[in-house]
């Protein structure tokens, strides 16, 4: 399973990288099983709105909600407080999309899932952060 | 009045600092200038505002209870009494001794996080919900003790709110599941059942149903959702107050284009202007139009959007009781607490 490499725009239009976020299934980073696409991110107008895309690479894999949550822990780290966030799955790319898109966009399910210990520091495994 | 000619604005009276994670919920006292907030940092706030300054200041932090996000917060209808929900699965129960507040009750029995919490008019009863899918209905006994009286299953998912009437012991439920829910005892035996749902099928929402907010008389309400709707829904509540049996809910009209994110919190004040909080950092208010179109059935207008009235996400917004002036708290992501007065611009 793999998702896509994404590609954070901020407001002075450089790039940052969402990298090496740790497959708890596979010993080795997604960034080596992906695919840079520049379709993963919509940046609204007033460029504090910010639409990303992921595609799990397995149809049923229970893990999108995971790898959603491990998304909105990186990007809270990566961009300013006030930027409004959308995660969505790419169209086709899983059975439940409709389901998954509105629990990955519940703020209140967000916040209780990373309050949550077990959920947290699977959270923070699959994280990991390359401090070059 | 005709609010709708005159020059109406939203002022921002105070910002209450103190927070230091997210607002969820704010929540005024019925009977003394007190406001209460609670929060993501686990803890609750009670402002007073002194009778010299008028100014609001922060008289004590509700804290080392709950474990995790304090989700919403209600006084019993006395103001003595304040009801804590919280994501750690329980709800406390707080007197004010004058000095300090107390935790005298630490309702247990939801399985996960509990959402909201609401006291019946006569506060004789709470009620609770989850994300567990159920409402539960407590009864308040003497001595500090709270029985659960009733679990209340049907939504399909995860329950936001809870709400009682503001005149009968009937209550009100909304849930991701995009219904809301009306329950009812008729034999007022405390057996409650589900006695009608309000879903797509009946002009109801099409995403999570955040709030509820009752009008003074109890015969209309407004809804808000992730749709990004406001709906405003009527019953012929005469009809049960003379027992003719369940007056059933219909849909008014639905305010549409006012918020472009997840609206998370309404109130209907005491005069008839609803207020909302959403996800676009903007409060709306709304007045109903004199101009009642008898085919089409009433209408509400915006009085005033107020953009960036806070730098995030707006959870709450909750109109003072106060019947001196119209005052307005708001609680944000931002981790503040606002407190606004809507005044005519000469």
């Amino acid at each position: 399973m793999g998702v896509e490499l994404l590609m954070v725009v901020n407001l002075n239009m450089q790039t940052k990288y969402v990298r090496d976020i740790r497959d708890p299934e596979h010993p080795y980073s997604l960034e080596q099983l992906s695919v840079l696409s520049e379709d993963s991110i919509t940046l609204d107008d007033k460029l504090n709105r910010i639409i990303i895309t992921f595609t799990p690479t397995i149809q049923h894999c229970s893990m999108a909600t995971i790898i959603g949550l491990c998304l909105r822990a990186k990007l809270k780290e990566c961009l300013p407080l006030h930027y409004k966030v959308d995660i969505r799955v790419s169209p086709g790319s899983h059975a439940d999309e409709d389901s998954v898109n509105k629990q990955l966009n519940d703020k209140e399910r967000v916040v209780a899932a990373l309050e949550n210990p077990n959920l947290r520091q699977l959270v923070d495994e699959c994280l990991c952060s390359n401090e070059i | 009045m005709d609010l709708m000619e005159k020059n109406m604005e939203l002022i921002e009276v105070q910002k209450l600092e103190g927070h230091t994670d997210r607002v969820w919920n704010a929540a005024w006292n019925p009977v003394s200038p007190i406001l209460a907030s609670c929060s993501g940092d686990n803890t609750v706030r009670i402002w007073e505002q002194s009778s010299l300054s008028r100014s609001w200041s922060c008289k004590t932090v509700l804290e080392e209870t709950h474990t995790r996000t304090v989700r919403s917060c209600s006084w019993s209808p006395s103001g003595k009494l304040l009801a804590t929900a919280s994501f750690d699965g329980t709800t406390a129960i707080w007197e004010d001794l004058g000095d300090e507040f107390e935790c005298i009750s630490t309702l247990e029995g939801h399985e996960n996080e509990v959402k909201s919490v609401s006291w019946n008019a006569s506060g004789s009863y709470l009620a609770t919900c989850s994300r567990d899918k159920s409402v539960w209905i407590w009864e308040v006994l003497g001595g500090n003790e709270y029985d659960c009286a009733s679990v209340l299953n049907g939504h399909t998912q995860d329950v936001k709110m809870v709400l009682w009437h503001p005149t009968m012991d009937v209550l009100f439920s909304c849930s991701y599941d995009n219904t809301i829910k009306v329950w009812w005892s008729e034999d007022d035996d405390g057996d409650y059942q589900c006695v009608q749902t309000l879903d797509e099928s009946t002009n109801g929402h099409s995403s999570t149903v955040w709030a509820i907010s009752f009008n003074a008389a109890g015969d209309k309400m407004v809804t808000c959702s992730d749709d990004l709707t406001l709906k405003i829904w009527r019953a012929d509540i005469s009809m049960m107050h003379s027992g003719e049996g369940y007056a059933p809910w219909t849909h008014v009209c639905t305010l549409s284009g006012y918020h472009d994110r997840t609206i998370f919190s309404t109130h209907w004040s005491s005069d008839d202007i609803i207020a909302s909080g959403a996800g676009d950092d903007a409060i709306g208010l709304f007045v109903e139009s004199k101009q009642h179109d008898s085919v089409n059935g009433p209408s509400f207008n915006l009085l005033l959007k107020k953009e960036k009235a806070h730098e995030m996400d707006i959870n709450s917004v909750q109109w003072s009781p106060s019947k001196e002036n119209r005052l307005l708290a708001s609680a944000s992501d931002d981790g503040m607490v606002k407190i606004w007065q809507l005044e005519t611009i000469p």
